[in-house]
């Protein structure tokens, strides 16, 4: 895993460098509105005061909780459903168009209908977040399912593998580098849908990232929505980082490619 | 080409005997095909309405199917569906525009040069991992909730795969090839569209479909959140009065339009691209 060489290059650093100095200068000398573009300082201030009291750990656990929930449920989903598909041509001749058309429907699109369903709560944002992560994986682990060769089934039926045996140890693992490309993707939808969800299914006196700067901006809190922002988006990246370090790290045994 | 391969045809399928009962076989399979798939709706559809016969949902949680198809015809004949529908298209237009451009440009600048992709590709990379819904709270505080939140909101989301698959295209192009074209003489805007444009074409249609579906998809959340006219704000009108069917006809018309995007997509690759599968 080398490190990129651009991320050790000072040059990276001027642009946030000259965004943040032209920030904290026009703030200062009185050019703009500071209600409006508040000084950086401001949202250190705010940040720091939101740690301390704790509210940004449970913040950021509640919405992690919802995240991981979400994930979970939906990309077990998404395995069963995609490995049916992948493995049953019969299957896939009556589920397959369906799950197409389905999902011609934009996600957020869901929130109305679920609102009414289940109601303002978690249950709604969980079930949500499940959606999200549902379709990249079932479509992946479709098209892995569907990458096991002839020759493999065979070779299998000549070890004589139970039904169980070639889906744990030919039909998964073959169709593992797919499908965690499918998780990994999900995993970056599973964080918007998260932020969405508690944008869009605002829960009175629920806690979560997406709660806060909903929060801020009715209460005209800039700061607060900035800093929850960089959040969000840090958390968005660092998410990013850890899922390609896993997919790189389970794929080791393919070798080098 | 086309006289190769009907010879070998011929040569694979010496004459067969009668040419109507495979092609009546091969009709069977198709409507079988498309039977199957048409099953699993038809019996989602009669327990819909059997449960609505039973009354075992409040209409307001569950509305009938003909009340479905009644709203749809009626907003439909109204024009008011369509109505909705072109101005939530054209916010997406307007956005794939100023988007798609913009990341464009950043995207060859990105690819082309070093000194640029020194200075930006690392604010740009981490960035551009945020996701696009965390933005929206701020711009509405900096642009109001007007039409420049809606299309500052889905812009952002098309510059992002536009601007990263442009700079992957460039950044994939063998050496050799600009080699090539330096020892031909090229100058710089005939290396750009000669040699970079043509082979960074395929990510960067890549690019701009995802951005497509991406700024569908935004255009849909943001005018759930804040917005008096457009597709989405007939969701939210229909939830508000617990009018279940505008929000379901709401739905389908989305679930129409994105597949009529990707469709069209699909049909402006093949076609744009064409040339790469020429060979086989």
């Amino acid at each position: 895993m080398s490190l990129n060489p651009v991320s050790r290059d000072w040059r990276g650093l001027v642009l946030p460098a000259v965004f943040i100095a032209v920030w904290a200068l026009v703030t200062h000398a009185g050019w703009v509105n500071t209600k409006l573009i508040v000084p950086p300082e401001k949202v250190l201030v705010v940040a720091w005061d939101y740690i301390v009291h704790g509210d940004f750990i449970k913040a950021l656990l509640a919405s992690l909780t919802r995240d991981g929930a979400g994930f979970v449920a939906g990309s077990l989903a998404g395995i069963a459903l995609g490995s049916l598909l992948g493995v049953s041509r019969w299957a896939e001749r009556l589920i397959g168009p369906t799950f197409h058309t389905i999902k011609q429907i934009s996600l957020f699109a869901w929130i109305p209908l679920l609102s009414i369903w289940l109601g303002y709560n978690d249950t709604s944002r969980i079930v949500f977040v499940a959606v999200s992560v549902f379709y990249p994986v079932t479509l992946a682990t479709f098209e892995g399912v569907k990458s096991v060769t002839r020759v493999q089934i065979e070779v299998a039926q000549v070890y004589a593998f139970t039904r169980s045996q070639l889906f744990t140890r030919l039909i998964l693992p073959a169709a593992s580098p797919q499908i965690i490309t499918g998780l990994n993707l999900g995993l970056v939808y599973a964080w918007l849908a998260t932020i969405g969800a508690e944008f869009l299914l605002p829960a009175y006196g629920d806690v979560g990232l997406g709660d806060t700067v909903i929060r801020g901006r009715a209460a005209f809190n800039v700061e607060l929505v900035i800093f929850g922002m960089v959040l969000i988006g840090t958390v968005g990246a660092l998410l990013n980082q850890l899922a390609t370090r896993l997919e790189a790290r389970a794929l080791r045994w393919r070798g080098d490619r | 080409m086309s006289s190769l391969t009907t010879a070998l045809d011929s040569i694979a399928l010496p004459l067969p005997s009668s040419p109507v009962l495979p092609r009546l076989a091969r009709a069977g399979r198709l409507a079988g095909i498309v039977a199957a798939g048409a099953l699993l709706p038809l019996a989602l559809f009669a327990l819909w309405q059997y449960a609505v016969d039973r009354q075992w949902l409040a209409e307001q949680i569950l509305p009938p199917p003909s009340l479905v198809w009644q709203s749809l015809l009626e907003l439909w004949d109204s024009g008011e569906l369509l109505d909705h529908l072109t101005i939530s298209l054209s916010r997406v237009a307007w956005s794939f525009v100023i988007g798609g451009g913009s990341g464009l440009v950043l995207g060859v600048a990105l690819g082309l040069s070093r000194q640029v992709r020194a200075y930006v590709y690392p604010s740009f990379s981490v960035v551009s991992q945020f996701p696009v819904v965390g933005w929206i709270p701020l711009l509405i505080i900096f642009l109001g909730i007007d039409e420049a939140l809606k299309i500052a909101a889905i812009s952002l989301a098309v510059v992002v795969p536009v601007a990263v698959n442009t700079y992957k295209g460039i950044a994939n192009i063998p050496r050799a090839w600009l080699e090539v074209g330096r020892v031909y003489g090229f100058s710089l805007p005939q290396t750009l569209a000669r040699v970079v444009l043509p082979a960074a074409a395929p990510s960067v249609f890549n690019g701009l479909r995802q951005g497509v579906m991406q700024a569908w998809l935004t255009l849909v959340f943001v005018e759930l959140l804040a917005s008096s006219e457009g597709i989405g704000y007939l969701m939210v009108w229909g939830r508000q009065l617990l009018q279940l069917d505008l929000v379901v006809v709401a739905m389908i018309a989305i679930g129409a339009v994105g597949l009529v995007l990707d469709l069209s997509l699909r049909f402006a690759e093949s076609r744009l691209l064409g040339w790469r599968r020429g060979a086989f």
